[in-house]
């Protein structure tokens, strides 16, 4: 079986367009989140969310394909293009077949289907648009990223909710490994900060509601969390036969080393309380990365700032990696960013990739008050240079869906 | 509306739509070969045609519109009647 390694990275998040943007916005600890601008949000319970502001994808697609492309879409393109200068393959030489792309999205286009909808309403069937189809479809980031960059290899999109992305990203690191491609775009895109998408999140009483403080409301593992903060935003790795990365010369930030998956089969919406298959899905990625517990220095947390997956999270740690579990260090970055729900994996292992690169761990912001059932060392608001060898991205899903990720130090 | 008035909001439509440049947008200016446009463009097109002009396009008068000649005649007739 080959290694696998990575060699680009590209994000676009909210406290940072550019993935050099983005890590600065890491280490100053800085919130993305403010009042929402993008949309009346005077009915709404909630009145935050964390927004891609600025964003301006003119450089990378022109105005006509724009309009054929849902916001999502326009992130995905950009990030995945950020990812391919930045690992400099020439896919040409590789062959264009042996290239392919995995990419997620747990919503897709939830704008184009606003915005269609009701032109519906107003005007009967004449008024649905002929890019609603091609503009909403969860798969319209792989489908456009391959034309757009000419990546003919395996191709489609992964969709778990907030899990999307981490399965994007095992699926392609899956796929090199076997053999079945040679390097891969993964990643994931998400702009659900809409009315629907928010209504949506509101009545599921998923949010939090610290409408007076929204730059503090993203607060994992703090006794006072009351929920998670939307966010947008996308972010997509080059993942490369290890062999071929070392012979051509590339940079590699870290190494995708194991994966774990597994699913609660318990509730639509809530994590099993206890955690147990969120722990089995992190004993199967340490053992399929071929280390033991001890050996994991940071787990870059799915730490929504709820509740359940808090706690749940928490259990789960403990449950895996034992005594280990307060020595190594624990971070959200959704404190920083919000929930990027399908769109979160694959940020978040931009961080953990960058973490490994930097020998720094990200910080959960806002950690306040520390909870009985939340115990363990979560890297409190400020980031810390540590020696990290292994490292662990949890994604967990409505769905019950559960993925982590396995990255080495090279 | 004038015939030069029509003329000209087309050509703007057409400009902004395709983001050609307007000498592109000759009178035989074919839309697909010419100006790029697929299928989903075309009916996107016949949709804004239908707004701006408040008029409704069948499909099969659509599928005889091939160049901004077309467009442009099309519309000057239904302004017509």
């Amino acid at each position: 079986m080959r290694r696998v390694a990575i060699t680009g990275l590209g994000a676009i998040t909210p406290i940072g367009i550019g993935v050099e943007a983005f890590w600065q916005g890491i280490i100053e600890s800085r919130s993305g989140a403010r009042e929402i601008r993008s949309f009346d949000h005077s009915l709404f319970p909630v009145h935050f969310a964390c927004e891609v502001a600025d964003f301006n994808p003119e450089a990378v697609i022109d105005r006509r394909e724009q309009q054929r492309l849902d916001r999502f879409c326009q992130f995905a393109l950009c990030v995945a293009g950020e990812a391919l200068a930045d690992g400099a393959l020439a896919l040409d030489a590789v062959g264009r077949e042996r290239v392919g792309c995995i990419f997620a999205s747990g919503i897709g286009g939830i704008k184009e289907i606003e915005d269609v909808h009701t032109k519906l309403i107003e005007k009967g069937p004449r008024g649905v648009s002929p890019f609603l189809v091609p503009k909403m479809m969860t798969n319209a980031a792989a489908g456009q990223i391959a034309i757009k960059y000419g990546l003919r290899g395996p191709n489609f999109a992964a969709t778990s909710a907030c899990a999307s992305g981490n399965h994007a990203i095992i699926i392609a690191y899956l796929l090199v490994k076997w053999g079945e491609a040679d390097a891969m775009i993964a990643g994931g895109a998400e702009a659900a900060v809409t009315a629907l998408g928010l209504g949506g999140f509101c009545s599921a009483k998923a949010l939090s509601r610290r409408n007076d403080d929204p730059a503090h409301a993203s607060r994992p593992f703090s006794a006072d969390r009351d929920g998670f903060v939307m966010g947008e935003g996308a972010g997509a790795l080059l993942l490369e036969d290890y062999d071929q990365a070392s012979r051509r010369g590339a940079r590699i930030y870290a190494e995708i080393c194991g994966s774990g998956m597994t699913d609660d089969a318990y509730h639509i919406t809530a994590p099993l309380p206890d955690g147990t298959m969120a722990a089995a899905c992190m004993r199967n990625a340490v053992h399929s990365a071929g280390i033991r517990p001890e050996d994991v220095d940071y787990i870059n947390a799915h730490g929504t700032s709820t509740d359940f997956n808090d706690s749940g999270e928490t259990k789960a740690i403990k449950a895996v990696f034992g005594p280990h579990a307060y020595k190594l260090a624990v971070s959200s970055t959704k404190s920083q960013i919000g929930h990027l729900l399908g769109a979160s994996g694959a940020v978040e292992a931009v961080a953990t990739a960058l973490a490994i690169k930097h020998q720094i761990a990200p910080p959960t912001i806002n950690y306040a008050t520390p909870d009985p059932e939340c115990d363990l060392d979560y890297v409190p608001n400020e980031p810390r240079p540590m020696a990290i060898r292994h490292a662990l991205s949890n994604s967990f899903g409505f769905g019950g869906h559960n993925a982590t990720l396995a990255f080495r130090k090279v | 509306m004038t015939k030069e008035e029509i003329e000209s909001q087309v050509r703007d439509i057409i400009v902004e739509k395709f983001q050609v440049a307007p000498e592109k947008v000759t009178v035989d200016a074919k839309l697909d070969a010419d100006l790029g446009a697929d299928s989903l463009d075309l009916v996107d097109l016949m949709m804004i045609l239908e707004d701006k002009f408040s008029l409704e396009i069948s499909d099969d008068q659509a599928e005889k519109i091939k160049t901004v000649g077309d467009v442009i005649a099309y519309i000057l007739d239904q302004n017509k009647e």
